[in-house]
């Protein structure tokens, strides 16, 4: 009981520290970070249900929910992460347009490095309500 | 944002935090009432494998896992929608080179490893596929332009073919058999672990797919690394 | 073999996701026939729940507690056939929308998953399972949203998409509560076992605040207008039509069959009463000022969940009775006119949009000249919208004032009346510039294929679901249609 309650309760407080950070950071990463965060908070939950204190084997259901939920946190996260990139793409082409209006071309970073450029702020920002 | 309301946010979460414990430790504290573990348990040797997060995951919530294919196969759509991949890095140095050629082989036979086991320990498709993606991953660091994946005639099978499968299967049973995903008992050690295998390789191609980040390139890089995974 | 049909509705479009992503270059008429074998299967489903009995199998052969089940009644089968018609109007518009475009090979495969996962929904009794098909519903619709590829596109659509991952987190949260105290994930199952305490009113809370985010229930509704306002048309109309309507539908779900009177009492109903309320004033002032058509369009879908939700307080006052049933079927009369009205909206602000290659209401002089048939959908849609007689919406109005007046809960009616002036003014403000050139139109339809969807969806909101409407009532198991 004790175990379990711990282990439950410290999924509750990841969640609720995934939920304070999803609401008040505005970076895009750090929202989905604290998104994965929320989730390992409820998979820690499930595996805390799943325990039984009287020593027989643990509920193999929980397990299994808990894994289709990480597959689907993967999924989720991976095109979230696309869809980011996407409007960082964007907005290094508007900035490199906007310093170079006579057309050279700015030397590539992207060929050079290998790495996308940064964007000027450092990470895209996303603003709950929308203007 | 704003320092009071991000502190006034805090405050409200901290709350809902307690409570939730609170309400948590009450439930545990009262009689714990009917589980599912030891029907799925008593059900196990029915189900065809052994081990009983397998059981679960490909027998008796199927379903589940059908759709969870399904929502991978959406995100990478979704990701393939958004135009061409970013240009994939430079080819490897000397170093990288030698401890892909050695780890992608090693992540591909653990990852056939894992498959097998899953039916008796814990393993499976899911772990199996995430080592075959890890293997996309490094070939892509590596410089593989398409992370060792073949061309994308060739990766829109390869992301199908595990609902694919496993969709076949259950509406074949459907017509022909006792109901939609109601495997037979005598085959569905079978029928599991081919769904399992299908599932592995679709989960490997599509991580692999999802990290190239965009349709994929057309042109093959003439890295070192040359294995295609799906094959 | 009745019961094995229930699978259908969400395992041929599931197929037919996957045969168009293998074979891109059939995409068209695999897509037709997929969409017509959908359509068709959730009919079938529909039809058999209302000529004879509900239908439930459990997937697997082990029975309840173990397997997860799938159930189609009354309710169920009111939203799958509206998921139906108006996903096959859809696919009808969008084969002439996408045509020649790259985008179509990217908007099949993803319909297809969404319309699946809608299906799913509806016929769902697993509370994971309900989650699952959350996500596949709100990644698909996310990624189709951005399909323009438009950075304004992009962004809404990436907001959506935290969005609906933190409501479903939140849902799945509640889940997790439910299954640590009563050890089962059947919704049928769980109301048997359920009981008034803390542990599931914070599930209720936990569940319906996680699923009112993904429905835009005001106050946590800003996600919605900029996605839906710039995806491309067909998926706007599925998104305003069908997506938001599930997470609702839910609500309902669990309000009506899990959780115990004691929990969803006239408290709790009365919160989500104000929360419809602020939503309809907010949602048709903003509605009323927006500049652009399918801006306006989603802020009206804001305003329209509201009235939804509006029906909760009186549902929870109404005594189990005559009185309560005629509630509940004006609730899913409204919410299908809605659908069916708002998706012919969208298709035709799209047609418009793509022969004036803008949609800014004061420069749409003309369209009435120019696009008969399309103004004429719009008309028709905005006269379900504001609920003009004969609409399925003006009887579901008048059912809920006539609700609110017997309940003693007379606020309700200045909100309901405001509501609909509001809308009655944005919709005249499009029509009147619409109409703004002397109308001589040469003939009726301008592009057939493209313009029929419309209008046909457009009608069924009117004429099906108002001077029909009695069908909503037998197919809800209820008595009668209100006179």
């Amino acid at each position: 009981m004790t175990a379990a309650f711990l282990y439950g309760a410290a999924g509750l407080l990841l969640f609720a520290l995934g939920l304070w950070s999803l609401l008040v950071h505005e970076p895009l990463l750090r929202k989905l970070i604290a998104f994965n965060i929320m989730g390992s908070g409820v998979f820690h939950l499930f595996i805390a249900v799943a325990h039984r204190s009287d020593g027989s084997s643990p509920d193999p259901v929980p397990h299994a929910l808990v894994l289709t939920g990480i597959v689907v946190a993967v999924s989720a996260t991976a095109l979230a992460l696309a869809l980011n990139s996407r409007l960082e793409e964007a907005d290094a082409k508007a900035s490199s347009s906007k310093t170079t209006p006579s057309g050279a071309p700015e030397p590539n970073t992207t060929a050079r490095t290998g790495l996308p450029k940064p964007s000027s702020n450092g990470a895209n920002r996303l603003r709950w309500p929308s203007r | 944002m704003n320092r009071d309301l991000s502190l006034l946010i805090g405050i409200l979460v901290s709350l809902l935090a307690l409570l939730l414990i609170w309400i948590f430790y009450t439930t545990l504290a009262a009689d714990p009432g009917p589980r599912l573990a030891p029907l799925a348990l008593e059900q196990l040797p029915n189900s065809g494998v052994s081990h009983p997060v397998t059981a679960v995951l490909l027998n008796y919530r199927a379903y589940d896992t059908l759709l969870e294919l399904a929502v991978l196969l959406a995100a990478i759509l979704g990701i393939w929608s958004l135009g061409p991949a970013p240009s994939g890095f430079q080819p490897a140095g000397p170093a990288l080179t030698v401890l892909a050629n050695w780890i992608v082989p090693l992540a591909i036979i653990t990852g056939g490893y894992l498959l097998w086991v899953g039916g008796h320990a814990p393993g499976g498709a899911f772990q199996a596929g995430a080592l075959l993606g890890s293997a996309g991953v490094i070939l892509r660091l590596a410089g593989h332009e398409r992370a060792g994946l073949p061309n994308e005639a060739a990766q829109r099978w390869l992301v199908v073919a595990g609902v694919g499968l496993f969709l076949l299967v259950g509406l074949l049973l459907a017509v022909f058999g006792a109901g939609f995903l109601t495997y037979p008992k005598a085959s569905a050690k079978w029928l599991i672990l081919l769904i399992e295998t299908a599932a592995t390789i679709a989960i490997g191609s599509t991580l692999a797919a999802a990290y190239v980040g965009g349709r994929p390139p057309l042109a093959q890089s003439t890295s070192a690394a040359s294995k295609d995974l799906g094959a | 073999m009745i019961s094995n049909s229930l699978v259908l509705p969400i395992a041929l479009p599931l197929l037919g996701a996957l045969l168009v992503v293998a074979l891109p270059r059939k995409m068209p008429i695999l897509g037709a026939l997929a969409a017509l074998a959908t359509t068709g299967s959730g009919l079938w489903v529909t039809a058999q729940t209302w000529l004879q009995a509900d239908l439930g199998v459990v997937l697997g052969g082990w029975g309840l507690p173990l397997g997860i089940g799938l159930a189609a009644d009354g309710l169920s089968a009111a939203f799958l056939a509206m998921s139906s018609l108006v996903g096959l109007g859809t696919s009808i518009y969008a084969i002439g929308y996408f045509a020649g475009s790259e985008r179509c090979n990217h908007f099949w495969p993803l319909w297809f998953l969404l319309w699946a996962s809608l299906n799913g929904v509806f016929l769902a009794a697993d509370l994971f399972n309900l989650y699952v098909m959350l996500e596949l519903l709100g990644l698909s619709a996310a990624a189709l949203g951005a399909l323009t590829g438009s950075r304004a596109a992009v962004e809404a659509n990436l907001r959506y998409l935290l969005v609906g991952l933190l409501g479903s987190i939140t849902y799945l949260l509640g889940v997790a509560l439910l299954y640590a105290g009563y050890g089962t994930l059947d919704i049928g199952l769980l109301s048997e076992r359920i009981q008034p305490s803390p542990l599931a009113a914070g599930a209720l809370v936990l569940m319906v605040v996680g699923l009112a985010l993904k429905a835009a229930l005001f106050p946590m509704h800003f996600w919605l207008p900029p996605a839906h306002a710039n995806a491309p048309a067909p998926v706007s109309a599925v998104l305003s039509a069908l997506v938001v309507k599930t997470a609702f539908y839910l609500i309902l779900r669990l309000w009506l069959d899990l959780f115990p009177a004691e929990l969803s009492n006239a408290a709790a109903a009365f919160v989500l009463g104000v929360l419809g309320a602020g939503a309809v004033l907010w949602g048709s002032w903003r509605a009323l000022r927006a500049e652009r058509l399918k801006l306006l369009a989603a802020y009206s879908t804001v305003a329209q969940i509201g009235y939804l939700f509006l029906f909760f307080p009186l549902i929870q006052a109404t005594p189990a009775g005559i009185a309560r049933d005629d509630l509940i079927a004006a609730c899913v009369l409204m919410a299908l006119t809605h659908g069916f009205a708002k998706a012919g909206f969208f298709l035709a602000a799209g047609l418009v949009q793509q022969k004036a290659g803008h949609d800014r209401i004061d420069a749409l002089g003309g369209t009435a000249q120019s696009m008969p048939a399309t103004t004429f959908s719009i008309a028709l849609a905005g006269s379900a919208l504001i609920g003009l007689p004969p609409s399925g919406s003006f009887i579901a109005k008048w059912v809920m004032m006539r609700g609110a007046f017997e309940a003693g809960q007379w606020w309700w009616l200045i909100i309901i009346s405001t509501g609909t002036l509001l809308a009655a003014a944005y919709i005249f403000r499009v029509l009147s510039r619409a109409f703004g050139q002397e109308p001589t139109p040469q003939c009726f339809l301008t592009d057939a294929r493209a313009e029929i969807p419309a209008l046909l969806l457009a009608f069924a909101s009117v004429a099906l679901l108002g001077l029909a409407a009695g069908p909503v009532w037998s197919l809800l198991g209820f008595q009668g249609a209100p006179a």
